[in-house]
């Protein structure tokens, strides 16, 4: 790009023209960014802003106009929503269902990549790929057998079936990412380990464990949010007693414009953990999701 | 965990790492290589294993196998569901749509993506633009559905995608102000051949006319309207008159005449028609007087142009019947957009400079740099992305059942939603669920099989 000697005089110039033009070009692609960006956030706001209106308002006028007329803000719809026990319920069952599962995936999956990783056993790559093929099945193919077996082990509509779901259906991946990570650490860790005299629990406990941390930490917060936000297994699963919030706001639905009030505040509400979750543990997250391509 | 393990050397990374060096010297070729025996990775493997049989291997065999019998499972059928299945016309729907679904949406996802992810290489606040569009992956299907069935409303007071598309068509042409507003019944008005009114009888230049209309709500009306005034005669090229809303509320009021509480109806359009042509046109004032100007000598018809009564422009039917796939498309690149992004920028970071700045050095566009040489070195990475995508989007329920109302979900039937419909959501048909399940297994196997092939490649 540099020119050494004078002679070519129109290099320096080019360079001077395609930096304004670089810079335009640069100032235009900011702008449009930022068009993009707000375009992305303004749905959400308007679920943020329509949650904080009453259901009159929302009914006469679109939520924009709330910026010409900030007074009618009012936590109205919150508070009515955790008056109301059966939504307070749907909100403890959503904990009560992504806590369990989630920490069972987390210690079943490191134990099953542990092995894959680093235990030598007959069939091991083979049982790999087979675990490998099933990161890609629809669960869809489960409901009806899961539901047959739950019905004979008297489980169909409890909590605790739709947490063993999302174990089985959580498993793949798990174990997919994690011994992914395990196998990567240095083999010369384990192998002075060993030597050591150390017991295959006690390196799983002392060395794969805090070495496999950022994994173990991308997974858990993947799994979470995934469990938080499922639908369909919780539908299929869960009765009214055992109804995540996912359902619970699902059944409103049907009523969209005269529910509005308790769907924007129950939905909005049903976004706090996970954004917050989201913007804390960001990095951990994305990485997450990035290994769950071609899943 | 790290700290208990801080008591004994090898527990701690750093320890252990000095260790292997120590151990690598004096026993060189790794022979000493202690591998555990084999029965204890059953152990760590068993509780995996007991839950992916359960889970997965069994429900699998056991889908093929009921989706040959018929709803209740008491007879065998065969292949009948599979058949019904192409045959009936609301599975046929459903099938129809996922095609539709999986064509267009990852095909629209990465290319967003792409977009996004070249546009954001060389700015400084990449990572919060990354931050925004990424967010929602984190939140629930549901909650994007909530967030869109709002945007998508058809009335533009409370839909945003309508507000903005109206507020677009008004500027372009000026709404109708009065849609509901017809004659006085005994006007001298009717109505016109191409729409709106028009005076019964002719007048000459300096004479004046008025028009009175009824059916607008006084909440309709314009904010500047003042009380209906006279007009005053014109000079001998101009026709005057006043268009009024001849309705006093609360009762009262003379028809036909201005009573002082009756209101003017301001910004309608006025055309003064000789011989089926319009040779002047004029506004009418906030008291509802207007004045056509230069009109020269003969008989006209004063005419309310048909623009003052069409129904204003009532945005786009996103949730009607042929929209909602495409509307719900609209939704699911606003969830996905941020997950191709990431990859192909990550994909992106991946490019080694040399190549670009080899083929910018040989005087190559930045769009020819792009297209030869970006999108080829990139295309294992949107290869990927592409085939993430439609695993994904070939199971769509969430987005479907929360965004289409209860009335067209029918039409915005997908394999999933049909499948939990069939066999769950009043249906209780399990050989036909059953044969839609294993159908969606058999459409997912070429990605498993690219999948496995991949893991392959990479492990070797």
């Amino acid at each position: 790009m540099t020119t050494p000697h004078g002679e070519y005089e129109g290099a320096p110039r080019r360079t001077a023209v395609s930096r304004v033009v670089g810079f335009l070009g640069s100032s235009i692609v900011q702008v449009l960014l930022v068009c993009i960006g707000l375009f992305w956030l303004m749905p959400t706001l308007g679920l943020f802003v329509t949650s904080l209106r009453s259901p009159q308002d929302n009914a006469a006028s679109g939520w924009w106009t709330t910026l010409q007329e900030p007074a009618q803000l009012t936590l109205e719809n919150y508070a009515s929503l955790l008056d109301n026990p059966s939504f307070v319920a749907s909100f403890f069952n959503t904990i009560l269902i992504t806590v369990p599962s989630t920490l069972i995936i987390v210690a079943i999956a490191s134990l099953a990549a542990y092995a894959f990783a680093w235990l030598e056993f007959p069939g091991r790559d083979w049982l790999f790929l087979l675990v490998v093929g099933l990161l890609v099945v629809p669960l869809q193919v489960a409901l009806i057998p899961i539901a047959q077996i739950y019905g004979g082990a008297g489980i169909y509509g409890s909590i605790l079936g739709v947490v063993l779901f999302h174990v089985g259906f959580g498993l793949p991946f798990a174990i997919f990412l994690l011994r992914n990570f395990f196998a990567a650490i240095p083999r010369d860790l384990l192998e002075a380990a060993r030597m050591d005299g150390g017991k295959e629990h006690t390196i799983f406990r002392r060395v794969i464990l805090p070495l496999g941390g950022p994994a173990i930490a991308s997974l858990t917060i993947f799994q979470f949010l995934w469990v938080w936000n499922d639908l369909l297994v919780a539908l299929v699963f869960a009765d009214a007693q055992a109804q995540p919030m996912t359902v619970a706001l699902q059944s409103e639905m049907r009523q969209f414009g005269a529910n509005l009030d308790v769907i924007s505040a129950g939905a909005f509400l049903s976004m706090v953990v996970p954004l917050v979750v989201f913007f804390a543990f960001q990095r951990y997250f994305v990485q997450g999701v990035m290994a769950g391509s071609v899943k | 965990m790290t700290e208990t393990g801080g008591t004994t050397p090898p527990a701690t990374p750093d320890a252990s790492e000095g260790a292997a060096a120590g151990d690598g010297t004096t026993a060189p070729g790794g022979t000493g290589r202690l591998g555990p025996p084999s029965w204890l990775a059953l152990v760590f493997l068993l509780p995996a294993l007991l839950f992916l049989g359960a889970y997965l291997v069994y429900p699998i065999l056991f889908s093929a196998y009921r989706s040959l019998w018929d709803a209740s499972g008491t007879e065998f059928v065969g292949l009948d569901n599979y058949l019904k299945m192409f045959t009936t016309p609301s599975t046929f729907v459903a099938l129809r749509n996922n095609v539709i679904w999986v064509v267009v949406a990852p095909i629209v996802v990465t290319i967003a993506g792409l977009i996004f992810a070249v546009l954001t290489e060389r700015i400084r606040w990449s990572t919060a633009f990354k931050i925004v569009i990424f967010m929602p992956m984190a939140i629930s299907f549901l909650a994007s559905g909530v967030i869109f069935r709002l945007v998508y409303e058809q009335d533009p007071e409370r839909g945003l995608a309508n507000a903005v598309i109206t507020t677009v068509q008004d500027t372009v042409s000026a709404a109708a102000a009065y849609p509901d507003a017809n004659p006085r019944p005994g006007a001298p008005l009717a109505e016109a051949s191409g729409g709106g009114y028009e005076s019964t009888e002719e007048v000459s230049p300096g004479e004046t006319v008025f028009l009175p209309l009824v059916g607008v709500q006084a909440d309709e009306l314009p904010e500047g309207a003042e009380p209906a005034a006279e007009a005053a005669v014109g000079g001998q090229d101009e026709l005057t008159g006043t268009v009024w809303l001849d309705f006093t509320r609360g009762g009262g009021g003379e028809e036909g005449a201005m009573d002082p509480e009756e209101l003017g109806l301001p910004g309608l359009e006025v055309q003064a028609v000789r011989d089926g042509e319009v040779v002047a046109t004029a506004f009418t004032e906030n008291d509802g007087t207007f004045l056509l100007e230069d009109v020269g000598g003969g008989q006209y018809t004063i005419r309310l142009a048909a623009d003052n009564f069409t129904e204003p422009y009532r945005g786009v039917t996103w949730l009607g019947p042929t929209l909602i796939t495409p509307a719900i498309i609209g939704a699911y690149l606003w969830v996905w957009a941020g997950f191709a992004m990431v990859l192909i920028a990550a994909g992106l970071a991946a490019i080694p400079r040399e190549a670009l700045e080899a083929a910018r050095v040989d005087g190559a566009t930045e769009w020819q740099v792009f297209r030869r040489v970006t999108v080829p070195l990139l295309s294992p990475v949107l290869l990927v992305v592409f085939v993430t995508l439609m695993i994904y989007v070939l199971k769509i329920f969430d987005l479907v059942l929360v965004i289409a109302p209860g009335s067209v979900q029918a039409d915005a039937n997908v394999l999933a939603l049909q499948m939990w419909r069939v066999s769950f959501g009043g249906g209780n048909d399990q050989g036909m669920g059953s044969a839609l399940a294993v159908f969606l297994l058999v459409l997912v196997v070429p990605a498993m099989i690219f999948q496995i092939r991949r893991f392959r490649q990479e492990s070797q």
